[in-house]
């Protein structure tokens, strides 16, 4: 027997809107009942590949399968897949109990199921007691749970949200990732969630597919995707990232020693591409390691510190190499540390070997830095 | 219920005006609400002179005499006008289906889908709001005379449908504006079929707009004179034109008692509409 097929696979799909292509040759595989997040920036083309699973937008090329069956050419009631939509679109003339029911009563299903299955998604999603409320005497976040109960009801083979949190205020809107997230691993179904925003991402999902200007960028965990960016949009994007030119000067037993900014650094030997003589590198503003004085181990250089900002967990630096190239730098502020460096000292800094990521120009699949 | 929106207008100088200062604040109040008295009693006494009349038991308008009921008694056995009324009400009625079945399809038509002409057609539908009756229904009865179609409840009820729907598709095409697209696709996407889709959830949205459009094609369909005159047979004459005949001749206390139907049956119709803007609210 081979492999399950994925809950939803996409197959060079384009899509184009006129003389703008939103979406260029996509391919995706959505393992059942893994929570994935197309994350991006506006315009990038994410929301027109969720739509494109739904079925409101036919891709002018490629394949959209569900569950290993080709469903490109299906109408969105003839797909198995439920959405909640960024508006919520709840049903205004019904009730929350009726709007509930609605992809049941569209299956014709008997009376007596619909009852039972709309209990049951009531109280998945603690609406209990608000069953005869009609959606305008609803709060923003039981809208949502509502918008949840009614996509989940007919038990799709996979939820698409798009951008559902974006109308809640932060802390409504922290709350509910965390139950999303909680709800996803209970009904198991698969989850496809559109997003722009990267902390939310990261907070809610298995994988991650980064999207940019039509294509994917890189694909993996989060873990993957936050230490392991593959191309400087993907550094940039997540998180917060020095992103720099880099230099091949020579190779030592285990280690290839790479010219950034004026300063040698060393990386593992297999990280640099063979044949390879410059390409960006990116590292993380919590790897680099302040110290007043000259680390261990001879991969550790000088800076100054140009200003310093107090972000309460923790202290942003900015530091100016002996070439003058800028860093960021970010400390936990755990310590007496933040008092003994000031704007205008001179530090010390390392980086570890493992925690400087070299990048790939974006739009080359083969994964080879320019 | 054109009469009540003069009405209104006439209430707003009130409202609009209330900030503006002038020599004593206590006079220029004092003037807005005599002004406001005149207004409502220019526009609404005559009607309740004719209101009252409908009981007076003289046959002459001038002296009050007293008391009856007769008036009315008169015009429920008065064929010809009862007649009329009943024409009318069918014409109306039917009218009214019609036009809000129209208006609500190509509303939806229009601003769903894009096809080519649909900028003009979104222009022409307004023409018929715009065009003076009277070239309407000449128009029409020169229209039904070069296809040899007879006259009667049929051209009528053409003729009412031609300057009726457009109405009810400005008003359901004002509820689309503000509709979400993304509720058509949720109807979709929960399995619901197009026709359906649109049935038990693009109708019950619309429903206001739907509403305002059928209460204005009744009204305007019931008290339509010009169009009516070009297209309408003796045997399918509307109230208003046979009102219109029987006023030519002399005025009768019997019109009164009509028209004292009329203003009770229109003031109800503005009530429920008010109700139901509030209700949809």
């Amino acid at each position: 027997m081979s492999a399950p097929s994925p809950a939803v696979e996409l197959r060079h799909v384009s899509k184009r809107f006129g003389a703008v292509a939103a979406v260029e040759g996509v391919s995706l595989a959505v393992r059942a009942g893994e929570f994935l997040t197309l994350l991006g920036p506006s315009g990038c083309g994410k929301t027109t590949l969720l739509r494109m699973i739904a079925g409101f937008e036919i891709p002018d090329a490629g394949a959209v399968l569900l569950g290993g069956a080709d469903v490109t050419a299906l109408p969105p009631h003839r797909r198995d897949v439920n959405q909640v939509f960024q508006s919520y679109a709840l049903f205004p003339h019904l009730n929350v109990r009726e709007n509930i029911a609605f992809g049941l009563r569209m299956q014709r299903r008997a009376a007596k199921e619909i009852a039972a299955r709309v209990g049951e998604m009531v109280a998945l999603v603690a609406l209990e007691g608000c069953e005869e409320r009609k959606p305008h005497q609803l709060s923003g976040g039981q809208r949502q749970r509502v918008a949840l109960a009614r996509a989940l009801a007919p038990r799709p083979a996979v939820l698409l949200l798009d951008e559902p949190l974006s109308a809640l205020d932060a802390r409504l809107r922290q709350t509910m990732q965390l139950e999303l997230k909680r709800l996803q691993r209970q009904v198991g179904t698969t989850f496809v969630f559109v997003t722009h925003d990267q902390e939310e991402a990261l907070t809610i999902s298995d994988r991650i597919a980064l999207v940019n200007r039509g294509r994917i960028e890189q694909i993996g965990t989060t873990q993957e995707i936050y230490h392991k960016p593959a191309t400087a949009f993907a550094a940039e994007f997540i998180g917060q990232a020095n992103v720099m030119e880099a230099e091949w000067v020579g190779n030592e037993p285990g280690f290839a020693r790479l010219r950034v900014a004026g300063i040698e650094l060393r990386v593992a030997a297999e990280a640099w591409p063979a044949g390879v003589t410059r390409a960006r590198v990116s590292i993380r503003p919590e790897k680099i390691h302040l110290g007043k004085t000259r680390p261990l181990g001879g991969s550790g250089f000088e800076v100054r510190v140009d200003e310093e900002i107090f972000k309460g967990a923790t202290d942003r630096f900015g530091l100016v190499t002996a070439s003058g190239a800028r860093l960021i730098a970010m400390v936990a502020n755990e310590s007496a540390l933040r008092e003994a460096i000031h704007a205008g000292d001179r530090v010390w800094c390392a980086v570890h070997a493992d925690d400087i990521v070299v990048l790939r120009e974006s739009g080359n699949e083969r994964g080879q830095p320019a | 219920m054109r009469v009540c929106d003069l009405a209104v207008c006439g209430g707003g100088v009130t409202g609009s005006c209330r900030n503006m200062s002038l020599s004593s604040p206590s006079v220029f109040r004092t003037v807005l609400r005599s002004w406001t008295a005149a207004v409502l009693v220019f526009l609404y006494l005559p009607i309740l002179v004719l209101v009252a009349y409908s009981f007076n038991a003289s046959r002459l308008n001038i002296r009050w005499v007293g008391f009856t009921w007769k008036w009315y008694g008169e015009l429920w056995s008065h064929a010809p006008l009862m007649e009329a009324a009943k024409n009318s009400v069918i014409i109306a009625a039917i009218t009214t289906v019609l036009s809000v079945v129209l208006g609500t399809l190509g509303a939806w038509l229009l601003h769903r889908h894009r096809f080519r002409g649909a900028a003009a057609i979104r222009v022409l539908v307004g023409v018929p709001i715009m065009m003076p009756e009277i070239i309407m229904g000449v128009s029409l009865l020169v229209l039904f005379s070069a296809l040899a179609v007879p006259l009667g409840f049929t051209t009528v009820i053409i003729a009412h449908v031609t300057f009726c729907f457009p109405f009810v598709l400005l008003a359901v095409r004002a509820r689309l504006a503000g509709l979400d697209p993304a509720l058509e696709e949720a109807a979709l996407d929960l399995g619901a079929t197009p026709l359906r889709a649109f049935w038990l959830v693009i109708v019950p949205a619309l429903r206001p707009g739907i509403v305002a459009g059928a209460l204005l094609a009744f009204t305007l369909s019931l008290d339509e004179v010009i169009v009516t005159y070009f297209t309408a047979s003796p045997g399918s004459a509307t109230l208003p034109l046979r009102i219109f005949g029987m006023a030519k001749v002399g005025l009768n206390p019997m019109l009164n008692a009509l028209s004292a139907i009329f203003v009770v049956a229109t003031i109800a119709i503005v009530i429920f509409s008010e109700r139901l803007k509030r209700f949809s609210r």
